[in-house]
């Protein structure tokens, strides 16, 4: 792990947008403290030697090939799935016009 | 315990504590259920369980409204065994804190002193418990949530092995360490609800596909040439409360004079568990609350286009806690950051999960305290995200290696706040947990104490 | 589109594709909602493929077959762990905002497809192939104030296939593509229909000066709905990028979508800036092994591909390439042909029966030739017929469409109508004297030395037997009644 330079407003600015999640600029500053130390204690994990280590991404190491047999079974009903929509039309969901 | 009990308890307690937020009618006739048949268990479901139909909004604004179509796997189970969800608990917004007060609903109160938290993140769950408005509760852990509330509120609280419980139908927070478990006043009923809650899900391929013993056989009381590790990261000098400190020494001297061997054990990397959780469990987080947005269900913030309605509707609906989480894990996964923060966490995953498969080498259960210090007055953390991670330390890696962990009350501060006791397995030694929680419980009086708040 | 060919001249093309098939399961990739094509919208979802918070993936054996078999007829690589990564973007035809994919450990890799073009034979290897969930429809008002969401679609499973950039033209592209389809129908995983979606592309082009290595400037192409349109759009592309060049400005690296109407790429509006996918494995998967034994098997008992079908019809049949190709081009096509010679040994003439009229009876009732009643036994017969010289090719031809509409045995047929090729000398020769006293003209014509008034004379029996005179016994009969020259 590099050190790199402590986060600045920008980078939060950019992974807010990312998150879509819009922040005032006192947001933005407060955020960003927080998230520096949080970051700069997290830093610590630069003092392993991870090089040999391999990752783990799941808890069950042994768990492997769990499958599903391909047959088609019961499926929701469409007023059910659309149940708690803010808004629909028909028995689509309705959203703001996207433009592509 | 009766049903319509249960519900004249809520009435009079709720108010105080705020620990149950969506009482259901599923408890009575509407769900099958008679209000006075003793055969039926009232259990109360923290709120990021789905119940079908009811409300289900992980103490978020984001999910107002939500009603699910559909019952998670432990909810099915229950209800054919005989369980009536009689009310959703409250909880940290997302199941992202220690302490219980980010919900959109309001901090629980801790039934012991009204003025502290009960724990977090299943802090609703474990006031019910504790308050006697319910026998028994599922919280979710994924950090410590059952076994740190459990703690603090001086009640019974599991995390089974990861893949024991499905998590089909558990509002994910961190996928690869998040589980459902068991909270409860003493360990019979913890193994009598563990029993059920359990099981292979071909629903969730995370799922272990074991037989399920009958965690009540378990329950002996006897410890003897049982070896127990005391790991010396887990008691940091001038790092743990004294009160937490004697309690547990304490406790360690009964189960000894029972029989049990003590070991000394060394967990090396403890001290970067807190660092890799909180790369992993955010990063996990950000991913597995992208979807709310306002499509579907829950909160939308009407606009004029999609980009606005998303921003706008996550805005107002996620609160302090969970947008900085957020921002943190989008912050390590994001281009350039991945190899340094997730993946560097990944690996030392492996080797916090290695400190334990050695350790049990040689001891049959580790002893450890639960949470560092009692019950904090409420708000006394809330200003410092980093005060309050830390106060994870003992409970975060079991949810890093996998292993099942469970918290026991084993005394009590001068100011009458519970204390916990920690007692981390093998994977998929619950029952060595039960076993040595039970023997624990029937020679002492601490699970026996109740609130004065109790009816 | 003159200027443009033009203009590319001093400049070489450098194309990479992306495809996306879906496969042919029963069920979703993730969860067990039907993949039935056209059903009514929202009506096959369930908690998984709608995202609800709550739900968990679990694979589909079948996409997970049918995508090693895909791999493996393309001559790729098996990953020893394969694992599925989080791709993560804000969509509103994604229902999770993250689409279970695949990204540093893809199902397979290292593969290649054969094209041939313009008599040359080449490789274009194929960099990766893996498995990942199709996303939702949306569907727009026409003024833009609301757009509609169909959940239907996702969770389906896609395979995607794609090049390393070793195109080096629009016809590359298109033969590319056709024998990537051919492959994916032999081995009966997907539909390939890009019109129906079953099929999508997406290209990757550039320019380059020609001798250079560096590649230029690429763009991203989408929206190209047909092999035509493929075609074109590259072709367009490809011309629009050497016209800017030429002017000295530079290619924006950007993504456009091809507008079949006005025949143009334009630029696509752009949601966000280069997406920033923060790929991560998905945790509520497991990885998947395979072993080298099953692997093996599997590659083992793969049916014959259509490039080996083509190489052993034209060794085995002596057909010749084209016919060879065009029949290997559709599995149930060189099936057809095959069970016919297994009827009658006339490899050369089945095949051109195959691809004359029979393809184009096909293309008038627009169905597939499984789905018609025509079958090998009636093409054997009719062949059988012509040999023995009881019909004229001419009437074969004129019968096909009966037996497309009825499944009617040609013998059937041509009993019912008295059709029968008239041999009999006899009837013959008295049907010749008419016409040649009727057309004593032709008859001076021809002995004076004018060949073509034995054709007519022939065409004039032909006329008056109603195509059912047998032409090489009259012509034979009508020499010797004149004379021979």
């Amino acid at each position: 792990m590099s050190t790199k330079k402590p986060i600045d407003d920008k980078t939060i600015r950019h992974v807010a947008k990312l998150s879509r999640i819009s922040l005032t600029d006192e947001e933005i500053d407060l955020y960003r403290r927080q998230i520096a130390d949080v970051l700069e204690y997290i830093n610590k994990l630069n003092e392993l030697d991870t090089a040999k280590t391999p990752p783990t991404s799941h808890p069950l190491d042994s768990l492997r090939n769990v499958f599903r047999k391909d047959s088609a079974g019961k499926s929701l009903a469409a007023e059910d799935a659309l149940r708690n929509a803010p808004r629909t039309k028909g028995d689509f969901f309705s959203v703001p016009g996207i433009i592509e | 315990m009766k049903i319509r009990s249960c519900r004249e308890i809520i009435e009079t307690v709720n108010k105080k504590l705020n620990a149950i937020i969506y009482p259901s009618d599923l408890g009575g006739p509407a769900g099958g259920f008679s209000e006075s048949d003793k055969t039926v268990t009232p259990i109360a479901i923290k709120d990021n369980i789905c119940v079908k139909d009811e409300p289900t909004t992980c103490g978020s604004k984001i999910l107002k409204g939500f009603r699910p179509p559909y019952d998670a796997t432990v909810i099915a189970k229950l209800k054919a065994a005989g369980f009536a969800p009689i009310g959703k608990t409250n909880m940290d917004e997302f199941a992202f804190g220690s302490s219980c007060e980010t919900s959109c609903y309001g901090p629980t109160r801790n039934p012991w002193d009204l003025e502290r938290i009960p724990g977090g993140s299943s802090g609703g769950s474990a006031s019910a418990v504790a308050a006697g408005m319910v026998p028994m509760a599922l919280g979710t852990d994924t950090g410590g949530s059952i076994r740190q509330p459990a703690a603090l509120c001086g009640i019974v609280g599991m995390k089974p092995t990861y893949g024991r419980v499905s998590r089909y139908g558990l509002i994910a927070f961190a996928s690869s360490l998040d589980q459902i478990g068991p909270l409860t006043r003493n360990t019979n009923d913890c193994a009598r609800l563990l029993n059920v809650i359990s099981g292979y899900d071909r629903m969730d391929s995370t799922s272990a596909n074991i037989p399920v013993p009958d965690f009540t056989e378990s329950l002996v009381d006897n410890v003897k040439k049982i070896k127990i590790g005391i790991p010396k990261e887990y008691f940091p000098e001038g790092g743990i409360d004294g009160a937490v400190k004697k309690a547990v020494f304490d406790s360690r001297g009964i189960l000894e004079s029972l029989g049990a061997e003590f070991i000394d054990i060394s967990l090396p990397h403890t001290q970067y568990a807190v660092s890799c959780y909180y790369i992993i469990a955010p990063a996990e987080a950000s991913s597995n609350l992208a979807r709310f947005d306002g499509d579907q269900y829950g909160l939308r913030e009407e606009a004029k286009n999609i980009i606005d309605m998303y921003t706008m509707t996550r805005t107002k609906g996620f609160g302090d806690e969970v947008k900085r989480r957020i921002l943190l894990g989008t912050y390590s996964l994001s281009s350039g950051y991945y190899d340094d923060y997730y993946l560097k966490a990944m690996k030392v995953r492996t080797m916090i999960k290695n400190d334990f498969l050695n350790a049990f080498k040689t001891c049959d259960c580790i002893l450890t305290p639960t949470s560092p210090v009692p019950a904090f007055k409420i708000g006394e953390k809330s200003g410092n995200p980093l005060s309050m991670y830390l106060s994870d330390i003992f409970t975060i890696p079991a949810n890093l290696a996998g292993i099942p962990g469970i918290s026991i009350p084993c005394g009590f501060t001068k100011n009458s706040l519970p204390i916990g006791l920690q007692l981390l397995g093998k994977p998929f030694a619950e029952e060595m947990l039960l076993r040595v929680a039970y023997t624990f419980e029937q020679n002492t009086e601490f699970h026996k104490r109740k609130p004065s708040i109790c009816v | 589109m003159r200027k443009n060919q033009n203009a590319v001249q001093e400049y070489e093309t450098v194309i990479g594709l992306e495809v996306h098939a879906h496969l042919l399961t029963e069920s979703k990739v993730f969860c067990a909602c039907s993949t039935k094509f056209g059903l009514p919208p929202n009506s096959s979802t369930c908690p998984v493929c709608l995202g609800l918070p709550g739900s968990l993936p679990v694979l589909n054996e079948k996409a997970f077959l049918y995508a090693l078999k895909t791999a493996l007829a393309l001559d790729c690589k098996i990953q020893d762990v394969i694992k599925f990564d989080r791709k993560n973007y804000y969509y509103p035809d994604l229902p999770k905002n993250f689409q279970i994919s695949q990204y540093d450990k893809p199902l397979a890799f290292s593969g290649f497809v054969e094209i041939e073009y313009k008599g040359e034979k080449k490789k274009i290897r194929i960099n990766r192939v893996h498995l990942e969930e199709d996303a939702g429809k949306l569907v727009h008002e026409a003024r833009g104030a609301a757009s509609y969401i169909d959940l239907n679609r996702a969770g389906i499973p896609l395979v995607e296939i794609v090049t390393e950039p070793d195109i080096r033209s629009p016809e590359e592209a298109s033969e590319y593509l056709q024998n990537l389809k051919a492959v994916l129908l032999c081995l009966g995983v997907s539909n390939c229909n890009m019109e129906e979606g079953s099929l999508r592309c997406d290209a990757n082009i550039s320019v380059r000066p020609i001798g250079e290595d560096a590649l230029g400037v690429k763009t991203e192409l989408k929206n190209m709905n047909s092999f035509k349109a493929v075609r074109d759009a590259l072709s367009y592309e490809a011309g629009r990028q050497v016209d800017l060049l030429r002017r000295g400005e530079m290619i924006r690296q950007e993504t456009r979508l091809w507008d079949e109407a006005k025949g143009v790429s334009v630029t696509m509006r752009t949601k966000e800036e280069t997406h920033d996918y923060r790929y991560f494995p998905e945790p509520d998967l497991v990885p998947f092994t395979t072993e080298k034994d099953e692997i093996d098997r599997m590659k083992a008992a793969l049916p014959e591909l259509p490039g080996a079908r083509k190489k052993r019809f034209i060794s085995e049949y002596a057909i010749g390439e084209y016919n060879a190709d065009v029949l290997t081009r559709d599995m149930a096509v060189a099936d057809f042909f095959e069970k016919t010679v297994g009827l009658i040994k006339s490899p050369k003439e089945i095949a051109n029966w195959l691809l004359g009229d029979v393809a184009s009876n096909l293309k008038e009732r627009k169905i597939s030739i499984v789905e018609s009643k025509f079958k090998p036994g009636h093409l054997a017969e009719i062949i059988g017929l012509i040999r023995s010289e009881e019909i004229t090719g001419k009437i074969a031809k004129e019968i096909l469409p009966e037996i497309f509409e009825t499944g009617k045995t040609p013998k059937k047929i041509i009993e019912k109508k008295d059709l029968r090729q008239i041999k009999d000398s006899g009837e013959l020769t008295s049907m010749i004297e008419g016409v040649l006293k009727e057309n004593e003209k032709s008859v001076g014509d021809y002995k004076n030395g004018k060949k073509s008034a034995l054709t007519f004379l022939v065409g004039q029996v032909m006329r008056k037997t109603r195509g059912k005179a047998n032409p090489r016994k009259v012509n034979e009969i009508l020499k010797k009644k004149l004379g021979g020259i």
